[in-house]
């Protein structure tokens, strides 16, 4: 079998109807496949970002990273979109949930898809995988630590995030959770208070949460960086996506 | 965490990025995660002119203790000039 993979920057449809860029990876094989939404982190839609994308070509997927801060920040440095992005506000949540829906339309739209649609976020991505899934008609979701799906965010945060915990009752697709259990945001309680939720709305989830990990425990270029926790946390991920995105 | 969130003030002055001098008109100031420096969370400083495009931008991201420090030193630094020059 082919490992050729392709990845290269495109511009796709977003929210109302929104030109934004977006960075595609995609292998050769198989076709056909499954596809990822992957959602970029608040610091932006960076090198870091880029290579997770990668990686889900590596894996078997199409994937998609929509850039976020398109209309913030046209052609700037990741770090410049975001800084700009932040100082306008953020992303408004309906607004992401757009740009994922344009990304999924995109995915489903290719010749090589098998129709099947998941996103995966960290961080603040995380956060906002969970709303898409609860927003679009995804097939998986990956929540890699989002804080604010649960508990009311601090006084006077001017990016207006707030809790979606009550809307477990339309999520639309089996649910992995992925959490540190030093993080603070979310804490081990945060994260049981979801899965509480998830429970009594009767939907599919499997969350893990890693000893001697907190948040950012993914992030290959920062101290929180945990590679035991990575690791296991990339099989678990593979796992997860062979059994909900596959032909 | 992404902590979101984030103090916006208007400034008056100048700042230096990698294309030379520009005016400021806007800072942010927001702790974080940083993009470079080496913690889990900075204290970090965006001196911006959003006008001029998003690379218009001067940024720093300071250990809680730096900024602190920095914070400090930018009264003492005022403080120590004639108050007539500082109105």
């Amino acid at each position: 079998m082919s490992d050729l993979i392709t990845a290269r920057t495109i511009a796709i449809k977003g929210a109302n109807g929104d030109s934004i860029e977006a960075y595609l990876a995609s292998p050769d094989e198989p076709a056909p496949r499954g596809s990822m939404v992957v959602i970029h982190h608040m610091p932006g839609y960076d090198r870091a970002t880029k290579e997770m994308t990668r990686r889900f070509a590596e894996l078997g997927y199409t994937a998609i990273c929509p850039n976020l801060y398109s209309r913030e920040a046209p052609g700037a440095s990741s770090d410049d979109a975001a800084a700009a992005a932040r100082a306008s506000g953020g992303v408004p949540d309906e607004r992401l949930v757009g740009d994922v829906e344009g990304a999924l339309l995109y995915l489903r739209g290719l010749d090589s898809s098998n129709g099947k649609v998941g996103s995966i976020g960290f961080c603040s991505g995380g956060r906002q995988s969970f709303l898409a899934a609860t927003s679009l008609p995804l097939d998986a979701a990956i929540d890699c630590y989002g804080a604010f799906v649960v508990g009311e965010p601090p006084e006077g945060m001017s990016w207006k995030v707030g809790p979606i915990v009550d809307r477990a009752a339309t999520l639309n697709c089996p649910l992995l959770g992925l959490f540190g259990v030093e993080d603070t945001h979310p804490s081990p309680e945060d994260v049981e208070v979801l899965a509480q939720a998830l429970k009594a709305n009767g939907k599919e989830y499997e969350f893990h949460s890693f000893e001697n990990a907190g948040h950012a425990f993914f992030a290959v270029d920062r101290p929180a960086y945990r590679p035991q926790a990575a690791v296991e946390g990339w099989e678990i991920i593979g796992d997860f996506l062979a059994r909900n995105l596959s032909t | 965490m992404c902590t979101y969130a984030t103090e916006k003030i208007d400034v008056t002055g100048s700042g230096k990025a990698g294309s030379g001098w520009f005016p400021l008109t806007t800072a942010t100031v927001y702790f974080d995660h940083p993009v470079h420096a080496q913690a889990e969370h900075t204290l970090n400083i965006d001196f911006l002119a959003p006008e001029r495009g998003p690379s218009a931008r001067v940024a720093v991201e300071l250990t809680a203790a730096s900024a602190r420090e920095l914070a400090a030193a930018i009264h003492v630094a005022l403080e120590s000039a004639p108050p007539e020059l500082t109105v």
